[in-house]
């Protein structure tokens, strides 16, 4: 009897260990699943379905150390679009990325999104992260 | 239950044989009855709608006319560099068809710019190498815009002035055209799934007697 009633803790003991910790896990997915359809909307034409870009065109979202860099400034790229040289995946892209006015916890799931996929893996984009890298728009 | 499962044997051994027989596509378009006298007989004939005359340039600035087309299989869509939305989906996908075919001299793709204005030869040419395209494969032709309008129609295609919002609005459709230039097939351009069956039914119609035979 003893042990039962010390086997059912034991069980509860795990099972809410690890509903405790999937907490930020749910948070993640929410982010990540809402993400796959922002990005399906309004990314994809021009990048790709795995992030490949096209050709010396239109960039790649595979280059983990590139994204890691500009961490900060995503937000407002995908904001206010982007003009002028940059180096992605050591090729060089001029051309202009348009604008696209989405809002703040779109571009929080999208960036989830792409930040965790196509070889990427950088965790949670937060809104509030995402609110207070637009304040930094240059 | 026995003669069930013959039935079921034969009707799938018989839709086994009918696509195995397909190797004709077909031609589409209007299609008008001609009536002419043969050997003293009269004899009506049906003439399918072709891809009249034109004459634009490429983004070597050579001038291209339907003559360089003569005895050529090509393909011909729609589009503008600056294009946003569908574009850079349908080049990346007409690039599958490029590389399957960049070898055969007997086979060609064709993108009309529908912005002139914008797409100047040297702003196609910029295109054209960014994209990865080189050689006479793949022409980015440009031309009046009323003359690209008009021949969209022959592509049975739809394409229109800017919008309010600045945007141009046109279809994504790939046209398949054989060496008599006629209509054999029309491809969402956006669709991989559609651009491989593209690629198989280029490989088809190569393959049709009247197409082997065509100059």
């Amino acid at each position: 009897m003893k042990l039962k009633v010390t086997g059912i803790i034991a069980i509860l003991l795990v099972v809410i260990g690890a509903s405790c910790q999937s907490d930020d896990q749910i948070e993640f997915k929410r982010y990540y699943s809402g993400g796959s359809l922002v990005y399906q909307q309004h990314c994809q034409n021009c990048h790709g379905d795995k992030g490949q870009g096209l050709s010396a065109l239109i960039p790649p979202l595979t280059d983990s150390t590139y994204l890691k860099n500009n961490r900060r400034k995503l937000a407002c790229i995908i904001k206010n679009g982007l003009k002028g040289k940059i180096t992605v995946a050591d090729r060089p892209f001029d051309d202009e990325m348009q604008a696209d006015d989405i809002s703040p916890i779109e571009i929080a799931k999208v960036l989830t999104y792409i930040t965790n996929s196509f070889g990427n893996k950088m965790g949670t984009v937060t809104l509030q992260q995402v609110q207070n890298d637009l304040k930094n728009c240059q | 239950m026995k003669h069930l499962w013959i039935g079921i044997i034969i009707i799938t051994l018989f839709n086994a044989c009918k696509s195995n027989t397909k190797s004709a596509l077909p031609i589409l378009g209007y299609k008008t009855p001609v009536t002419k006298t043969v050997d003293g007989k009269a004899v009506t004939d049906t003439e399918y709608a072709t891809i009249p005359p034109f004459k634009f340039v490429n983004q070597y600035a050579d001038t291209i006319t339907q003559k360089n087309l003569d005895g050529k299989i090509y393909v011909a869509d729609f589009f503008f560099t600056t294009c946003p939305s569908i574009c850079p989906v349908m080049h990346r996908n007409m690039l599958n068809v490029y590389k399957e075919f960049k070898d055969d001299d007997n086979f060609r793709i064709i993108s009309h710019t529908i912005d002139p204005k914008y797409d100047t030869v040297p702003v196609l040419k910029r295109y054209a190498d960014k994209l990865g395209i080189a050689g006479n494969t793949w022409w980015l032709l440009h031309g009046e815009k009323g003359d690209t309008y008009k021949i969209a129609k022959s592509y049975l295609q739809s394409v229109s002035e800017k919008n309010p919002k600045g945007e141009y609005i046109h279809d994504g459709f790939f046209i398949l055209i054989d060496k008599q230039k006629r209509l054999r097939g029309t491809y969402e351009g956006t669709d991989p799934a559609e651009v491989t069956k593209l690629i198989a039914d280029i490989k088809t119609l190569k393959a049709e007697p009247d197409q082997i035979a065509a100059k």
